[in-house]
């Protein structure tokens, strides 16, 4: 076992970037994010990177267009506001193919909202947020831990795909303090920036085009297919999920990151009292794992879809469990949480005990 | 006889005919761009950053390593690029509706962190793509399609003057208007050109040159009467000089 810290959430977010080779920073404060922002603007100027505080959100994401069109390894991070208003640019780093990855580290919305955590966009995250037919590779940790493994993996994916990835959590994870450890992964057979980036004109002796402009509709049209290749490509290769004690349960809680972990405890304590219930946790939300849910255990009758939205990641579980699993829906939102106990309740009312 | 060649096309311009409209100055402008990439010797090196507008195929004429940008983004793009790839050469080239409107928050940042970039502004005091609409820059009482009586000011303000407002930054390093609507003011054009790229490769900070150009077909006028209209009613809204010069 590597060497342990006790590291805040975004803070171990931040500095799992800088393991992965991530050397350069553009975002702009908001909460309840501004930890990353700030562990990298203390710690990439020691390592010879690039930290920059952009004017807004859309600045900071068109930096991101600048400099992943480099092909060297960037990133951003912000809260739900500041994503809406990273949006468009998002679209046209999907639309030229670039590498990057993007962190939300959701609050309550919509509009300005509230401050305290939130699942509610994941329809901006899984169903796109900008214009356009495009789709982001998002993973949605549930650990400190996790979201330390998933951000390494997240920029080789990012490369291996050149496509923005989406480490997707919310005001909790980003705030709440855990021991993690940073073992460093390295994905073989990335793709050399020097084919396609900006940069290497001399060395490729021809000049390299970054944009997403295709004014020719078949050519647009070509370019769309394309990238709907590589998104088939993304949902055969890197659909994750996790199942707890769903072999012999009667009902499914549905969940996924903050929420996954209460639901685990609650999950426990039922167990003790003989409740036959479990846990699947999509740890990819897009693509999304429905094959688990196409072929649940038998013993499973019903899902409870638990969230901190009003029902968004509901939509994924119906796609899964088709028409004729029943599939109920218990959220908290505005920055309010699902208790344990709310959860216990939950289930036995939908067991009708 | 002997023959000596005296004029050739820049080695870093693509050799395609342009889209732009007869009369319009963007070729000049593009020209000037290409000519002082190869009279420098960086072509291999520049990073050219598009904008949306009329040059948004820019990369389709000048042979460099290019960026598509968002509209009015180019100077976030550009900041970055060249925070990345601090030897390269990197200029964005915007016209008035990308750099005055939409883009103004990031070209005012980009000059006041004093980026390392070269901007080339395209100002012909309308928007020339989609169709003639009030630009920025739009004179007052200056027809366009979306104020088909004259711009009032009563309603839509004054003319925005970049390389003044600009100038009032600390970090800015070389700050320059020129024009291209005659040979006269074209050859000041390439030395202003020449010397916010040479500000770049000297490490001494944002460079900005302000092209004031013409606009034939949304002015409604004849490609040598839009000259002169630029001469007789820009030139006194706009003055050409140098603003700020590096130390």
């Amino acid at each position: 076992m590597g060497k342990r810290f006790l590291m805040k959430g975004n803070e171990a977010l931040a500095e799992a970037a800088i393991h992965a080779g991530c050397k350069y920073f553009f975002g702009y404060p908001i909460t309840p994010q501004n930890e990353i922002p700030e562990y990298m603007s203390k710690k990439l100027p020691e390592i010879g990177g690039v930290y920059l505080q952009a004017e807004s959100e859309v600045a900071a994401i068109n930096m991101i267009f600048g400099a992943a069109g480099t092909g060297k390894r960037v990133m951003t991070s912000s809260s739900s506001p500041g994503v809406s208003l990273m949006s468009e640019g998002i679209s046209y780093i999907a639309g030229a193919e670039l590498p990057c990855v993007l962190m939300n580290i959701m609050r309550g919305g919509p509009g300005l909202g509230g401050i305290l955590p939130s699942q509610s966009d994941y329809f901006q995250a899984t169903r796109g947020g900008g214009h356009g037919d495009y789709r982001l590779l998002v993973l949605a940790p549930s650990t400190v831990q996790e979201a330390v493994d998933l951000t390494m993996l997240a920029f080789d994916l990012a490369e291996k795909y050149r496509s923005p990835v989406m480490i997707l959590a919310d005001g909790f994870m980003g705030q709440m303090m855990e021991a993690v450890e940073f073992n460093e992964t390295h994905m073989d057979g990335l793709p050399d920036p020097a084919e396609w980036a900006v940069g290497y004109m001399k060395q490729r002796g021809s000049r390299a085009l970054v944009k997403s402009l295709y004014l020719d509709p078949e050519e647009l049209e070509a370019h769309n297919w394309k990238l709907q290749a590589k998104y088939a490509e993304m949902t055969k290769n890197e659909k994750r999920h996790e199942s707890y004690l769903a072999d012999d349960a009667e009902i499914l809680i549905a969940a996924y990151g903050t929420v996954a972990r209460i639901a685990r405890t609650a999950i426990n304590e039922l167990r003790a009292e003989g409740v036959k219930v479990g846990l699947f946790r999509p740890i990819s939300l897009f693509p999304f794992p429905y094959e688990p849910l196409e072929a649940l255990p038998k013993s499973v009758k019903q899902i409870l879809t638990v969230e901190m939205s009003c029902g968004q990641m509901i939509e994924d579980i119906r796609l899964g469990v088709g028409k004729d699993m029943p599939v109920s829906m218990y959220g908290r939102v505005g920055g309010m949480t699902p208790s344990v106990e709310e959860i216990k309740d939950q289930v036995r009312k939908a067991l009708g005990r | 006889m002997k023959e000596t060649k005296i004029f050739e096309k820049p080695k870093s311009m693509v050799d395609v005919t342009t889209h732009y409209c007869p009369g319009c100055t963007h070729g000049v402008a593009h020209r000037l761009v290409a000519e002082i990439i190869d009279e420098l010797g960086i072509q291999e090196k520049t990073v050219a950053v598009a904008p949306v507008g009329c040059a948004v195929f820019l990369y389709n004429y000048i042979n460099v390593d290019a960026y598509e940008a968002a509209h009015g983004r180019a100077p976030a793009v550009a900041s970055a690029c060249k925070r990345l790839l601090p030897d390269h050469i990197v200029f964005s080239y915007q016209g008035d509706g990308d750099l005055a409107s939409i883009g103004m928050a990031e070209i005012v940042h980009a000059a006041n962190r004093g980026e390392h970039i070269t901007v080339v502004f395209l100002n012909n005091a309308i928007y020339g793509m989609t169709g003639g609409q009030m630009a920025p820059t739009t004179l007052v009482g200056q027809k366009a399609t979306t104020c088909p009586l004259g711009r009032d000011p009563k309603l839509a303000g004054y003319p925005i003057r970049m390389c003044e407002m600009l100038s009032t930054l600390q970090a800015p390093a070389y700050i320059a208007r020129v024009s291209v609507a005659k040979p006269k003011y074209t050859l000041k054009a390439k030395e202003a050109l020449r010397k916010a790229f040479q500000t770049q490769i000297d490490g001494k900070g944002f460079s900005f040159v302000e092209i004031l150009s013409t606009c034939p077909t949304n002015w409604g006028l004849r490609p040598v009467d839009a000259t002169n209209w630029l001469e007789e009613h820009m030139m006194p809204e706009f003055p050409l000089g140098e603003f700020k010069t590096p130390a």
